[in-house]
């Protein structure tokens, strides 16, 4: 195990490092002069040459990318362009609006889907199997921001019981704000949720074939009893890989979601740092959505490893 | 759990957003660029049988102009993935273990940790928005998905006979790759290719709508639903019909996925 660990670790740096890697090449290289990219074409001389001190444009491409990388290190994100203020003070304001979020539409979503899919998988070939079926179906279909904009006409303006966008701010109290975040937590949730269930339901569907289920039974557990003790942690396995995937759907859905919601998270930083661009800030953001992304998968490589033995040896 | 004729009715809802796009090449109900301000945000009527929008502009033809635009970025995004993750699965398979494999998969992990839209976002903050920007992110993030289908499909191949008789023949691993492996796979990638289609459509509408897409004056059903948002509670169908489109152009292509899986390759078939 600690040799799994130990390669999956070396892994992890890996990629973090290509992944930079390709952030700044495609932010930094592809528009040729970063400064009067960000400038744009009526930038006064003096002004290019004060910005290329800043950004450290004289020192070369591999000077400048170990400058930021290693800022990175250290939690050091540079400084925004447009707010002259550290970036690394702009995210971690906003991350306090996009990671509940994620969080709370991941619970969701899984609180839905597991249930739903076993029930599901229970009335195998019922009317309640073909009525999960066919609206997880159609929730694959919904695009989150469409969901989110009709349910901000039914629960926001019809019905005024949800707030229809903004963020109070957590210092206002827990309750306010996560009023806030439920429409877009749900709106969030809902698709992925469709998702989850069916692979829920075809991995327990599989799993109750198994022998060991027949044994369980032989032995004289009742269908239920069998299913919750010996099925359930075996089919939860696959559903396992598609929760960590999900993150990162969660996480860039989240950043559509917060614009339908005009949430002040990491998505609005990013969409800001766009127009004004502020490249610094979105190349750092970028950065740190990956590393999110990446740093879950392997949170969810080694819990599989802990499930199941056999997968250490893998790869 | 299949529904009886799933495959037809996905065809069927496909065909019709499909035609749509087919059709507004040639003829649309209105022009797309006539603003009309004083017949704006018109309910469903007679002469306009979608309703107009916030510019008096016809909503069907709105949605059929919109049509061409997500399909064909969603199209082209699938091709691009097909090209280059096929050629690059069948490589790291016939290399199975090898340096190749490695890096291949490698660097197909290392995509996967991008999500489209960060894809876009990138893209967009190096170049600008367009839909080339849209195709192009859709695209590159299909490539990984591409290479791990024709690579998982292509191992089980290799280790078949036909293909053992054809390395006695003497053949080279690429041409075994072309003509034993890449035909037997066909059916995988049509599947995959579908449901990537359809993955396709909601990235573009994602995209689009918050503003990394297409670009005005092109309709397309992200940027439509983006424009309506505000006006949500003033004139629902403008923000109504747009999103139905994608739901039932992603829905018809869904199906058409799962029923062709069916259909190519019983042994696929899912549990229920």
């Amino acid at each position: 195990m600690l040799r799994f660990v130990l390669s999956r670790l070396i892994s992890l740096v890996l990629s973090l490092a290509a992944a930079s890697l390709v952030i700044f090449a495609v932010v930094e290289v592809i528009p040729g002069d970063p400064a009067s990219y960000m400038l744009g074409l009526n930038a006064e001389p003096e002004t290019l040459a004060a910005l290329r001190r800043d950004l450290g444009l004289e020192g070369g491409i591999a000077a400048r990318y170990l400058s930021w990388a290693g800022g990175l290190l250290h939690g050091d994100f540079g400084t925004s362009y447009t707010y002259r203020v550290p970036v690394a003070d702009l995210v971690s304001a906003r991350l306090w609006v996009s990671l509940p979020l994620t969080l709370y539409a991941l619970i969701l979503s899984t609180l839905i889907a597991i249930p739903v899919g076993m029930l599901a998988a229970a009335r195998r070939g019922g009317p309640a199997d073909f009525g999960i079926m066919g609206a997880t179906q159609l929730g694959i279909a919904v695009p989150n921001f469409w969901f989110a904009m009709l349910l901000v006409l039914v629960l926001a303006i019809r019905n005024p019981w949800f707030p229809a966008g903004g963020f109070p701010g957590w210092e206002k109290g827990l309750w306010v704000n996560l009023r806030a975040l439920t429409l877009p937590a749900v709106a969030l949730a809902l698709p992925q949720a469709a998702i989850l269930a069916r692979i829920m339901r075809s991995s327990l569907l599989e799993v109750l074939g198994q022998d060991y289920i027949r044994t369980a039974r032989a032995k004289g557990l009742s269908r239920g009893a069998a299913v919750l003790k010996h099925g359930l942690r075996n089919a939860l396995i696959p559903v396992m890989t598609i929760l960590g995937l999900q993150f990162s759907f969660l996480l860039a859905g989240a950043i559509i979601i917060e614009k339908v919601f005009f949430l002040p998270g990491l998505g609005l930083l990013i969409f800001q740092g766009i127009t004004q661009r502020d490249l610094i800030v979105v190349e750092s953001v970028v950065m740190l959505l990956v590393f999110a992304v990446i740093l879950v998968t392997f949170f969810v490589d080694i819990a599989y490893a802990a499930i199941d033995p056999r997968l250490r040896r893998r790869r | 759990m299949r529904f009886p004729g799933q495959l037809w009715i996905g065809a069927a809802l496909s065909a019709v957003f499909v035609g749509a796009a087919l059709v507004s090449l040639v003829w649309v109900p209105f022009a797309v660029d006539g603003v009309e301000i004083a017949a704006r945000m018109q309910p469903p009527s007679p002469a306009h049988p979608l309703g107009t929008d916030q510019l008096g502009r016809d909503m069907l033809a709105m949605l059929m102009v919109g049509a061409r635009t997500s399909i064909a970025v969603a199209i082209v995004a699938v091709g691009i993935g097909m090209a280059a993750g096929v050629p690059l699965g069948l490589l790291a398979a016939a290399h199975r273990g090898g340096l190749l494999d490695e890096v291949v998969m490698r660097a197909n992990d290392l995509v996967f940790a991008f999500p489209a839209l960060v894809i876009a976002i990138l893209i967009t903050a190096a170049i600008g928005p367009s839909a080339l920007n849209a195709i192009l992110a859709i695209g590159v993030f299909n490539i990984p998905v591409f290479a791990r289908v024709a690579r998982g499909g292509a191992l089980s191949l290799w280790t078949l006979d036909y293909v053992l008789a054809a390395r006695v023949a003497g053949k080279g691993r690429l041409r075994i790759s072309a003509e034993h492996i890449l035909p037997n796979i066909a059916n995988l990638l049509i599947v995959q290719g579908t449901i990537q289609f359809s993955l396709g459509i909601l990235a573009e509408a994602g995209l689009s709508y918050v503003g990394l897409g297409a670009q005005p004056p092109t309709p397309s059903w992200g940027r439509m639903l983006a424009e309506s948002q505000t006006l949500i509670a003033l004139a629902p169908h403008v923000a109504l019909f747009p999103g139905l489109a994608i739901v039932l152009t992603v829905l018809g292509l869904n199906l058409v996925g799962d029923g062709l899986r069916d259909h190519l390759d019983p042994r696929l078939r899912r549990i229920g």
